[in-house]
């Protein structure tokens, strides 16, 4: 078989990581391309560890055949830790500014973000466990200001 | 072109073509679904390349729970179901960023593989490479169970309904603090 074909796959689903992250302005969708480029840096290392042929390889047979595949394991588990605190920060700005467009949030500590939090967590305690009331109530927001509707259509 | 050079060719071009659609798509849910579609045809690409224990680790943990959760922070974030416009920043940083990145990539690993053929290794079976971590890749083994608690400690911690309170807390007027104060137990002792 020849390993080009999944190196060559890698590193496009690595820009297409990298797009995504910089393209998307929605918390989930970033988290999102973030797989994606962790997945090609897996294809990397699964792809490394299939053995070079003799005339390549610098001392035969290697001391560790299956090295790559032990690594892609272990940032599997990496990638799973990431995604449990990536979506646990993901939520709490969704919850203190009824909003997860990353391009919105402030840099520079809590200075106009108080008022659509008051307003998101109040709506959200008053607003009725129904599906439809919440995206009702979520989209009429009159007195939350454009930041805090900004994933509304 | 041998079978498994078709199957390699066939399953990268699935991955490669759900991953755009990944970050394409006007649609969060179907985003999620594109993403199982990818990470699927990822697990196949493993299983060609004789990593059978790394391909069922992938089909376990990434789309069995990595994408559930993935849709689950989507349902929490109340995301349109339909099309939604509002999703996208500027294209030609990104697309100038990310395409030069992957083809630059693309580039080298093919200048550097471009007549390298190889031989099927032995395949990674849960018994060669569970010999393997426990005989040489201890350490990282523990340090990564370690790793998995504190990331569960912090999940956790980040979780709670007061982190936001505490921060604009003292920047509220005496009125509102009173307002709050009333609010506070029975808001703090509901969790969804």
């Amino acid at each position: 078989m020849r390993p080009v074909i999944p190196y060559v796959a890698a590193a496009l689903l690595f820009g297409l990581g990298v797009f995504g992250v910089l393209r998307r302005r929605n918390a989930v969708l970033v988290l999102m391309s973030v797989e994606l480029m962790l997945n090609a840096v897996n294809l990397i290392l699964v792809t490394a560890s299939l053995p070079l042929p003799a005339e390549l390889a610098a001392s035969g047979v290697p001391a560790l055949p299956h090295g790559g595949q032990v690594f892609a394991l272990f940032v599997i588990v990496l990638a799973a830790a990431e995604v449990g605190v990536g979506l646990a920060i993901v939520l709490q700005l969704y919850r203190m500014r009824a909003s997860v467009a990353i391009d919105e949030v402030p840099l520079d500590g809590p200075r106009d973000g108080t008022e659509p939090t008051d307003e998101a967590t109040l709506r959200d305690e008053a607003a009725p466990r129904d599906g439809t009331a919440l995206r009702d109530g979520a989209t009429a927001g009159e007195g939350a200001p454009a930041t805090a509707r900004g994933e509304r259509p | 072109m041998t079978g498994a050079d078709v199957l390699l060719l066939a399953l990268a071009a699935v991955a490669v073509g759900a991953g755009a659609l990944v970050v394409t798509t006007r649609h969060v849910v179907r985003a999620g679904l594109h993403l199982v579609v990818c990470l699927g045809a990822v697990a196949g690409l493993y299983l060609v390349l004789t990593a059978e224990l790394v391909a069922w680790v992938q089909v376990l943990i990434y789309v069995g729970a990595v994408v559930v959760l993935l849709l689950f922070a989507v349902m929490l974030t109340r995301a349109p179901i339909g099309a939604s416009d509002d999703l996208d920043r500027p294209l030609w940083p990104a697309a100038l960023i990310g395409g030069g990145s992957g083809l630059g990539l693309a580039a080298l690993l093919v200048d550097a593989f471009r007549w390298v053929r190889v031989e099927p290794p032995a395949p990674g079976t849960a018994d060669r490479l569970g010999g393997e971590i426990f005989r040489t890749w201890v350490l990282p083994f523990e340090v990564l169970s370690v790793l998995l608690l504190a990331a569960l400690v912090g999940a956790v911690v980040l979780s709670r309904r007061e982190i936001g309170r505490r921060e604009v807390a003292p920047r509220e007027t005496g009125e509102r603090e009173v307002g709050r104060r009333e609010a506070g137990p029975r808001e703090t002792g509901r969790r969804p």
